[in-house]
């Protein structure tokens, strides 16, 4: 494309290219802000952590493949299963959604050249990878946490669990919090002031108005798990009694505190594959969203009223019948928001003329499996069957449902969506559809069984069962499941891989998509747009008028900003031109920053105090060199 | 409700199948390409259905059900008992006779009985899925729970919350019995223990109260007054040991006093350095505890 181009429009990418250029090799990597390679970093290490959360339900799977297995020794299980929790959620589903697609697609689908603080978004994903690097120290050692994922006191206390495991946990955890709230705050002021002038918040596709509730969501619901895990290590590590009721504590504030984290928690798993799923169904079905604006709207909504949920995780603790039917009522209204939005997507693919390649399947697979996660969900809302059927398999079958086909599917869909535009390469069709049904087979054979065995009363988390029970037969299946499903996932991973190396050139429109990243070439160039892209609607990429003035525009040098490192900023709302903003450029200071911070953790787990505090004046004297360095105001 | 969900999931399933069937048209069957016909479905579908059958479902579980299954006042129940939880094992009391055991929960059939449910320790929950939803014991509460057995039999019960190593062994049973034999089974277990017969079973006491073992359990009527572990008292009229893990048969038995920590790793009780003997001597001793 560059080579036909005009030799005016040439020379001014060929500036663009001078300015936006990056180190090359590994310390332009380490050193790099700019939104795709911090991108691809945070894909790359969170299917790192899919993989080890994988091999763990593995190894879960095969010890309950029969009745008094012993494949794994209770404690190892113990750690496997709270390890396999935290992993996926907090090291995988969520650096993926936001970290890997939230970074490298929200800036390019804005009409961006980068995210609003690029060094902020650059240490966000290096105190990712030292959390994550952090709390699989533990699991290596031996010293993995085992009072599963939610970490109930006083289960989690000193008393009852002496080791340094939970320590790992929750110092890890809120490690991990810092990057994620950095990261959110950044994705709302991108949203928000980085969008092309001319995007009004009304004509900014779906996936953004997910991310920005996503990325609120994130806002409030991190400080109560910050806070929470605050409290836990203060007991732990200095003998206070925030959740020692024999002392004045309380034990229930520990969960209430987790939940209100916990529950907005799953929405915000869940939002950034609503997002994907209304990237994809426009594309492939040829047409806009039905009832866009009650999308939006939805969006918006689920993510708010997730907030005022989390009591129904807690209905069997003997709290009053007032309260739990609130919650109960709440948890029911829940349900609409996620209903629009689910028949949006049902109406649109009716109405449109679906093509059913490998990114719809995935869609397709994640609307069958969201109905059923829903459903089983909805029944928790009743809260006779929820006090019978809480902390049973039925509740596992829900929120895997809920958790790997509400919110993964649309992932794995989205990979191969965005695949030939990260790359410039084809994925193989065939062994694409391959991939799928292994996945969604296996994932029924899986997960499905496990509604009957919580019917039949089989508590969640028990390393072993007897034989003399019947639940020997489900859990063999299920485990057969499970093995099905992780081939799917290794297809997927080969299919990808191998594409990388061999796929046929993807040209930089092969699906003929709706958002701004398929008018620019793939891979998109460091500086994303050579002029600021005109938008008149959500569906920028299929407004060909407007596509023909992008060109005139590089063509004459009009809104190309090719003065410095530069993006424009525009108003929040009617999104008017505002002002140019100059960009920071790489700097080492970001990972920098972030391995002193990972010495603080580390000296405040082994509690030696003054290590931790010379740590803490290296982070000082990291952020003074940081901003010794920053841009001037002009 | 499993009709209900029933029906939206095909229902679902259904307008996904006209989907494909209609790829290559545009529109909607009868509406056609009319895009206020479209909104109009995602609002009948995604809001007036849903509100419709959400509000039912909460009528008729949140309000009616939970009107209807709310335990009794505790002044209103026959019967009261508590039940105490422990990593990994169930302390029994019936606070008006006295009696307190372990790990088997006797109770007559066609009566309401307040349990209420404690923990010792950490978060457990008391559940036996055939006569009531389950109950969480929590440090410092005493939640309440109603236990009514229409029909005399064994119900197996089992902790609901993760509390640890052993989790998946702290189970028990209810035995429901008609009232008369309840009667008597409570008249047996608030005496206290058999003496025992035979110099083997003497030998046993003796090693027992010498021996860690009279630190954590309760024997009624001997020095053995420990409170840790389970109370033995008449520990030979039960069927299981170790919360469920294993029959109580003095062959189990045996296996259980010498390595118990084979049987049920983590557990709290710990494996004693003592002779063959010895062992024989404590099993001869225990099963006499009738």
């Amino acid at each position: 494309m560059e080579a036909t181009a005009p030799p005016a429009s040439r020379t001014r990418t060929e500036r663009l290219e001078r300015i936006w250029k990056e180190p090359s090799g590994v310390l332009g990597w380490i050193t790099t802000t700019d939104h795709k390679r911090i991108g691809i970093l945070y894909f790359f290490t969170a299917m790192t952590f899919f993989a080890a959360g994988g091999i763990e339900a593995l190894l879960i799977r095969t010890q309950l493949i029969g009745p008094n297995n012993t494949v794994l020794s209770p404690a190892e299980f113990n750690q496997l299963m709270t390890m396999h929790g935290a992993t996926m959620i907090f090291f995988f589903v969520i650096p993926l959604s936001t970290g890997a697609f939230g970074n490298y697609l929200l800036p390019l689908m804005i009409g961006a050249r980068d995210m609003a603080f690029p060094r902020l978004n650059a240490l966000s994903y290096w105190i990712f990878l030292c959390s994550g690097i952090f709390v699989y120290v533990g699991l290596l050692t031996g010293n993995g946490p085992s009072a599963g994922w939610f970490d109930y006191v006083p289960l989690a206390s000193k008393t009852f669990s002496p080791g340094p495991g939970i320590d790992f946990y929750a110092l890890g955890l809120i490690f991990n919090g810092i990057s994620t709230l950095a990261a959110a705050i950044n994705f709302i002021v991108t949203i928000f002031k980085l969008r092309a002038p001319g995007m009004s918040i009304n004509r900014m596709p779906l996936f953004c108005f997910a991310f920005l509730a996503v990325s609120f969501a994130l806002v409030f619901a991190l400080p109560p798990l910050t806070v929470a895990l605050f409290f836990l290590e203060l007991d732990r590590l200095l003998g206070f009694h925030f959740y020692d009721i024999f002392r004045g504590g309380d034990t229930i504030l520990w969960q209430n505190l987790f939940w209100i984290f916990g529950h907005p928690e799953v929405y915000i798993i869940i939002l950034p594959a609503f997002g994907i799923a209304t990237s994809i169904i426009p594309t492939f079905v040829r047409r806009r969203m039905v009832a866009f604006p009650l999308v939006a709207l939805a969006e918006i909504l689920v993510a708010l009223i997730g907030f005022g949920v989390w009591a129904h995780h807690m209905f069997a603790i003997g709290i009053s019948t007032i309260t739990a039917i609130y919650f109960a009522g709440a948890s029911l209204i829940i349900v609409i928001p996620s209903a629009i939005q689910l028949f949006a997507w049902i109406t649109t693919i009716v109405t449109g003329m679906p093509r059913f390649k490998t990114p719809l399947l995935w869609i397709i697979g994640f609307i069958v499996l969201f109905v059923m996660g829903g459903l089983s969900g909805v029944m928790f809302a009743a809260i006779p069957f929820d006090q019978q059927l809480t902390d049973t398999y039925f509740v596992v079958a829900h929120f895997h449902y809920v958790i790997f086909g509400a919110a993964v599917f649309p992932l794995l869909g989205g990979m191969y969506y965005w695949f030939p535009k990260v790359t410039g390469k084809m994925y193989y069709e065939r062994w694409g559809q391959a991939s799928f049904w292994l996945t969604f087979i296996g994932m029924n054979i899986t997960f499905f069984p496990m509604h009957i065995l919580g019917l039949d009363g089989m508590p969640r988390r028990n390393y072993t069962y007897s034989p003399d029970l019947g639940w020997t037969g489900l859990n063999l299946i299920e485990t057969l499941g499970s093995y099905l499903l992780a081939m799917g996932l290794v297809v997927v991973a080969v299919n990808l891989i191998v594409s990388i190396f061999r796929g046929e050139p993807a040209g930089d429109d092969p699906f003929g998509g709706d958002t701004l990243e398929w008018s620019i070439s793939s891979p998109p160039p460091a500086y994303n747009f050579a002029v600021l892209p005109t938008v008149s609607s959500p569906y920028a990429n299929w407004d060909e008028e407007d596509r023909k003035l992008d060109k005139e525009k590089l063509e004459q040098g009009i809104e190309v900003l090719d003065q410095g490192h530069e993006t424009a900023a525009s108003t929040v709302v009617d999104g008017e031109w505002d002002e140019i903003l100059e960009m920071p450029s790489s700097s080492p200071w970001p990972p920098l920053l972030a391995i002193a911070l990972a010495g603080i953790f580390a000296m405040v787990l082994l509690k030696l105090w003054l290590a931790a505090a010379f740590f803490a004046v290296l982070v000082g004297l990291v952020l003074v060199a940081w901003h010794g360095g920053e841009p001037q105001e002009a | 409700m499993l009709v209900v969900a029933g029906i939206i999931f095909l229902g679902t399933l259904g307008l996904l199948i006209i989907g494909w069937l209609r790829r290559g048209t545009p529109g909607l069957p009868f509406f056609g390409q009319s895009e206020r016909a479209n909104v109009g479905l995602v609002i009948a579908f995604g809001m007036a259905i849903p509100a419709t059958v959400l509000i039912a479902l909460f009528i008729v579980s949140d309000l009616y059900v939970m009107g209807q299954t709310d335990a009794p006042p505790a002044d209103q129940t026959e019967l009261k008992l508590t039940v105490v939880g422990h990593q990994w094992w169930w302390e029994v009391r019936y606070p008006e006779s006295g009696v307190v055991s372990a790990d088997e929960i006797h109770i007559p059939a066609h009566t309401s009985i307040d349990v209420v449910a404690r923990t010792a320790d950490v978060i457990h929950s008391f559940w036996v899925p055939e006569l009531n939803r389950k109950i969480d014991m929590i440090p410092g509460q005493n939640n309440r729970i109603e236990l009514y057995a229409e029909r005399p039999g064994a119900y197996r019960g089992q902790c609901a919350e993760f509390c640890g190593l052993q989790h998946a062994h702290m189970a028990f049973q209810v035995v429901a019995e008609p009232k008369a034999s309840f009667e008597r089974w409570l008249e047996s277990q608030s005496r206290p223990a058999a003496e025992p017969t035979g110099a083997l079973a003497e030998r046993g006491m003796e090693l027992f109260d010498e021996n860690a073992c009279a630190g954590c359990h309760t024997i009624a009527g001997t020095p053995a007054e420990g409170t840790i572990g389970p109370n033995l008292t008449h520990l030979a009229s039960r069927g299981t040991i170790a919360a469920l893990t294993v029959a109580n048969t003095p062959h189990e038995l045996g296996r259980w006093v010498r390595d118990p920590q084979s049987i049920k790793p983590g557990a709290k009780m710990p494996g004693l350095a003592l002779t063959d003997a010895d062992f024989h001597a404590i099993v001869a001793y225990l099963d006499g505890l009738r």
